[in-house]
């Protein structure tokens, strides 16, 4: 972008640009550009502290001091260059060409540098902190600061996952600018004046935010500290690694640093089509799963005489594994398991291993509440999206209405809900909730709540155009969007209608499911009812052309469509499939935990493909250890259906991805997958294609709602972003900073059921009770939230319910529960 | 015949002169004083530890010869005054070219370098050094850490006053 200065040639000044000098060299910059910017694309980097390109201009800092002159005239004083935009005419001297900024620059940075503590060597940003690199470029080389610098007690604890040390901070507001701006969780505030002015959070109110870590990324010396990663390395030790995040279906990009075989922090990567440059707290502080004490490393053979899983060898285990399964399947069948969680490459060798080597359909990704609706409606629509044609994260900042259901982003796909956040706070995009309450989702995206009785969400899109026509007519409009959540598939009706109300308005549907794998398993025929790219299993002609990618005899493919995971639980429960291959599942989160248990102990013979001890593994006959994330390489399918690739963060652990795992279990039964790598599956799959988009024929009806009756009540649930997560394990500081475990109710169902607010709630089904606090919101009433899975409230595993299911509701005494 | 003679008279004539030969190890050689031998890692006149664990050392080190990873002091287990300690300190007598660039670099004077030359081993295992090989021998007064800041309330009071303060405390003792 660097414009020689040619005297002979005249600069071009295009329609709403504007022509300047910037220490001598004549520049073209559009309108309303901020002048550090235009200096950065000269290659001029002026000094800055406050100044983020994300971020509203601030001018707190006052380091990037530049002297101006506008129509011939110099300014009086030297201006700040983070909030002053071009205009044409100016001529701009930095520090390199004008003594007066270098001099104004210099003493700013001596001002900071009077109350900043000599912390370096104690310091977790040395060595990456911009103070340090600026005050050497552009600080006096001696202090002249006798006296004794202002001191406050050390790090404070604003959430168990960020400290803050109050004599370090230069006061430039990013971390509460950011709060402000991007998250709208504004606990973090300029407290005090003069020099005692500090950074500071609201006594009664932790800073609870899920998305606090990105504060420590962007302050930039190191006030905001983070308790997890506090004096673990410095950044010379560290490696740093592109990734992707394995955690939630964003597929933000991240950097992983780690040191001598470990991972120690996570940082948000920057890109702007995905996070711009932010990650949720999960992504960045859950990582220590793949440490923690019950990762298996070992192969596991079940011993036939004591009845144990024994450490064996890989070979054993794979020769043990296949015999066992090739039995099961020719007595009845395998049915598999994927779970939600695969890469794209791994999820392909499980859609594989099932078609070739069982020779069965029965195999789905969905280790969660699921449907037959859900299912017509992803493999019709869904399947067939991608950035060019579906939802982007950039077509939700520019649509002009957004319509949720069943959908709750801050806690299922966050950085959605920061785009959300983002459009709402431009004032161009209306965002509507079809949920239960106004959850702080609701309110950060100044969106508007369409409460409804949990189940009801079908009927009460049904009812839009009568109820609420503005919301038709805002949907009507090019670009708007409808994102619709995993929690649709345990409400009859969901799909159907949003199908139709798209039809109706031409908005553009977005699944946005939680886990990172499902959408990439939904691609490559994890299904009981596709095969990769789409391709229906009944239909003969793509049959065929996978038949003949894959090299296999014409017609081997099975061609009746399989059983879904509820199905093949059931069979394995009662003795029709033989077999079952495990993935990533936890057996709690599945709809119904107790079928689940029932077919574990049924089945004849279990394989487990596992990072870590599991109900799964403690049944199963075989348990291979697969490698986690960091470990292996491979590619996420975001929600947009974009494809996001990352290498091996820690090479040479030995762990393997499911995809090699599978590929020599299939050898071991005389099939060939050719998943040796996750690369080798990547190209595999692309010799495949996608198939013909076909569309689906959705036709379930809404269902009638019958009141609860008396002593219940029906129950709303969703997962929160932090709670029992298996990939949150050993993460007490991230733990903290979950919301508060409590049930929610309307203050008429408080005082129908005589709950007394502070007092607590008792949640009954014939399966179990849950007591727990309960708050009151402005649920509709009669509807009781609580959270799927958060502390000691394990809705599936203690209750067996789900979102609008009838539960009996009662007061309950604080002895009844459970620590 | 008068040539062979000469021959004996140098061999008889360098028996008066000095002997050069090093009679190592019986008898050990003086080093210069400030000769740059093995690293000590130093304490505080109570025995707590003076790295902090910032690892400025392995940054300035030519060889990548030091390893170090800090750690959270806590009140139950403290090992030196203030939030950080060295929990982890290695020093690779393999790779160590004797420079002495790291003692520069120590801020806190936690790292020395001692007179001790005897750093040969018939395995490489060994002469990598850990934190239980460098640390400062206990000397009279100093407890083995982890134990509270006993010459004052926080770090502070350790780097501003530590001399007068493990005066105080020495002539307290003297005087009990
Ligand atoms: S804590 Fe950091 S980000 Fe916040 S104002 Fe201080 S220096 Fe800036
Ligand atoms: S003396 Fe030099 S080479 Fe040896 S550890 Fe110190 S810095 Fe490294
Ligand atoms: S960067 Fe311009 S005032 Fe802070």
């Amino acid at each position: 972008m660097t414009i020689a200065p040619d005297k002979s040639t005249e600069l071009v000044v295009p329609e709403g640009h504007v022509k300047l000098v910037i220490d001598g060299v004549e520049v073209v910059a559009p309108k309303g550009e901020l002048l550090i910017r235009t200096a950065e694309r000269l290659g001029t980097v002026i000094p800055r502290f406050c100044d983020h390109p994300l971020l509203e201009p601030a001018g707190a800092c006052r380091q990037c001091l530049v002297e101006v002159e506008m129509g011939g005239r110099p300014m009086p004083k030297p201006q700040a260059s983070c909030t002053m935009t071009v205009a044409d005419g100016m001529v701009v001297k930095t520090q390199l060409t004008s003594p007066v900024a270098d001099k104004a620059q210099q003493g700013v940075m001596e001002l900071l540098l009077i109350n900043h503590p000599l912390d370096c060597p104690i310091c977790d940003k040395g060595g990456e902190c911009p103070l340090q690199n600026q005050a050497i470029a552009h600080g006096r080389s001696d202090s002249r600061f006798h006296e004794h610098k202002r001191t406050f007690p050390k790090p404070i604890n604003i959430s168990t996952q960020v400290l803050l040390d109050r004599e370090r901070c230069v006061l430039c507001q990013r971390c509460t600018r950011f709060s402000a701006q991007i998250a709208g969780d504004p606990f973090i505030e300029l407290l005090e004046r003069g020099a005692q002015q500090q950074i500071g959070v609201a006594q009664e109110k932790p800073f609870q935010s899920y998305f606090s870590g990105n504060t420590i990324q962007i302050c930039p010396v190191g006030a905001l500290t983070s308790a997890a990663y506090r004096f673990r390395a410095r950044p010379f030790d560290l490696v740093s690694t592109p990734s992707v995040c394995e955690h939630c279906s964003s597929g933000c990009a991240e950097r992983t640093d780690w040191r001598r075989g470990k991972v120690q922090r996570k940082l948000a990567g920057d890109d702007p089509q995905v996070n711009e440059e932010w990650i949720c707290d999960k992504g960045r502080f859950a990582f220590r799963y793949a440490t923690s004490a019950d990762r298996i490393t070992r192969p596991l053979v079940r011993d036939a005489d004591t009845g144990e899983l024994r450490e064996s060898s890989w070979t054993e285990a794979l020769q043990v594994a296949a015999a066992g399964l090739a039995q099961a399947r020719d007595k009845g069948g395998v049915g598999v398991l994927p779970g939600g969680r695969l890469t794209v490459e791994d999820a392909y060798a499980y859609s594989k291993f099932a078609r070739i080597a069982l020779r069965s359909n029965d195999i789905d990704f969905r280790a969660r509440p699921h449907s037959a609706e859900e299912l017509e409606f992803l493999s019709g629509t869904t399947v067939f999206t991608n950035p060019d044609n579906g939802v982007t994260f950039q077509g939700i900042e520019k649509a002009p209405a957004a319509l949720l259901v069943a959908f709750e982003p801050e806690e299922e796909a966050p950085i959605v809900f920061l785009r959300l956040r983002k459009a709402a706070r431009k004032g161009t995009t209306k965002v509507f909730h079809l949920g239960q309450y106004t959850t702080p989702a609701v309110e950060k995206t100044s969106g508007t709540l369409l409460a409804c009785v949990p189940g009801a969400e079908a009927n009460a899109i049904n009812a839009l155009p009568d109820h609420a026509a503005d919301v038709v007519e805002l949907l009507s409009k090019p670009g708007a969007v409808i994102l619709v959540g995993e929690r649709a598939a345990e409400i009859p009706g969901t799909f159907t209608a949003v199908a139709r109300l798209a039809e109706r308005t031409g908005a553009k549907v977005a699944w946005i499911p939680r886990r990172a794998g499902e959408r990439g398993a939904l691609a490559v025929g994890a299904t009981p009812n596709l095969l990769p790219g789409g391709r229906h299993v009944a239909n003969a002609a793509a049959r065929a052309e996978v038949e003949r990618a894959w090299g296999v005899e014409e017609g081997s493919l099975p061609a009746a469509p399989g059983r879904d995971t509820t199905g093949i639980l059931e069979a394995v429960a009662n003795g029709e499939l033989a077999g079952l291959v495990v993935g990533g599942v936890d057996p709690y989160d599945l709809p119904d935990p107790v079928l689940a248990e029932k077919a574990l102990e049924n089945a004849a013979f279990v394989v487990s493909l596992e990072q870590r001890h599991s109900a799964v593994t403690a049944r199963a006959d075989v348990v291979l250890p697969v490698a986690p994330a960091v470990e292996k390489s491979g590619s996420f399918l975001n929600w947009e259906g974009r494809r996001r690739e990352f290498g091996t963060t820690l090479e040479g652990t030995g762990a393997l991805p499911d995809c090699r795992v599978l590929d020599t279990l299939a050898v071991e039964m005389d099939a060939d997958l050719f998943t040796q790598t996750p690369a080798a599956a990547a190209a595999d799959l692309a010799r495949l294609g996608d198939g013909a988009p076909t569309g689906s024929s959705l036709n379930v009806a809404a269902p009638l709602q019958s009141p609860a009756g008396a002593g219940k009540a029906v129950l709303a649930t969703w997962h929160r972003l932090l709670g029992n997560g298996s990939l949150q394990v050993d993460e007490p500081h991230l733990a903290g900073t979950a919301r508060p475990v409590v049930a929610k109710v309307a203050e008429a169902t408080a005082a129908q059921f005589g709950l007394a607010t502070g007092g607590h709630v008792t949640v009954s089904t014939d399966r179990g009770a849950i007591t727990l606090p309960v708050e009151t919101d402005d649920l509709p009433e009669g509807v009781i939230w609580l959270p799927t899975n958060s502390g000691d409230v394990t809705v599936r595993a203690t209750l067996g319910a789900g979102h609008g299911s009838v539960v009996s509701v009662s007061a309950g005494s604080t002895s009844g529960v459970k620590s | 015949m008068f040539e062979s003679l000469k021959g004996f008279g140098v061999t008889f004539g360098t028996m008066f002169k000095k002997v050069v030969t090093e009679e190592y190890p019986e008898v050990k050689k003086v080093t210069a004083p400030r000769f740059h031998g093995r690293h000590q890692l130093n304490r505080h006149p109570d025995g707590l530890e003076k790295c902090v664990g910032c690892e400025l050392c392995a940054w300035a080190c030519p060889a990548d010869a030091i390893f170090v990873e800090g750690g959270d002091n806590t009140e139950e287990a403290r090992f030196s005054p203030g939030e950080r300690y060295g929990a982890d300190y290695q020093i690779n007598y393999l790779r160590c070219i004797g420079c002495g660039l790291c003692i520069e670099a120590c801020p806190t004077r936690s790292l020395t370098m001692t007179n001790e030359y005897e750093l040969a081993d018939d395995n490489r295992q060994d002469l990598i050094f850990t934190k239980e090989d460098l640390l400062a021998p206990l000397l009279p007064g100093m407890e083995q850490p982890p134990h509270p800041m006993r010459l004052g309330d926080n770090e502070q009071d350790y780097y501003v006053n530590g001399p007068q303060l493990a005066k105080a405390a020495e002539t307290k003792e003297a005087g009990a």
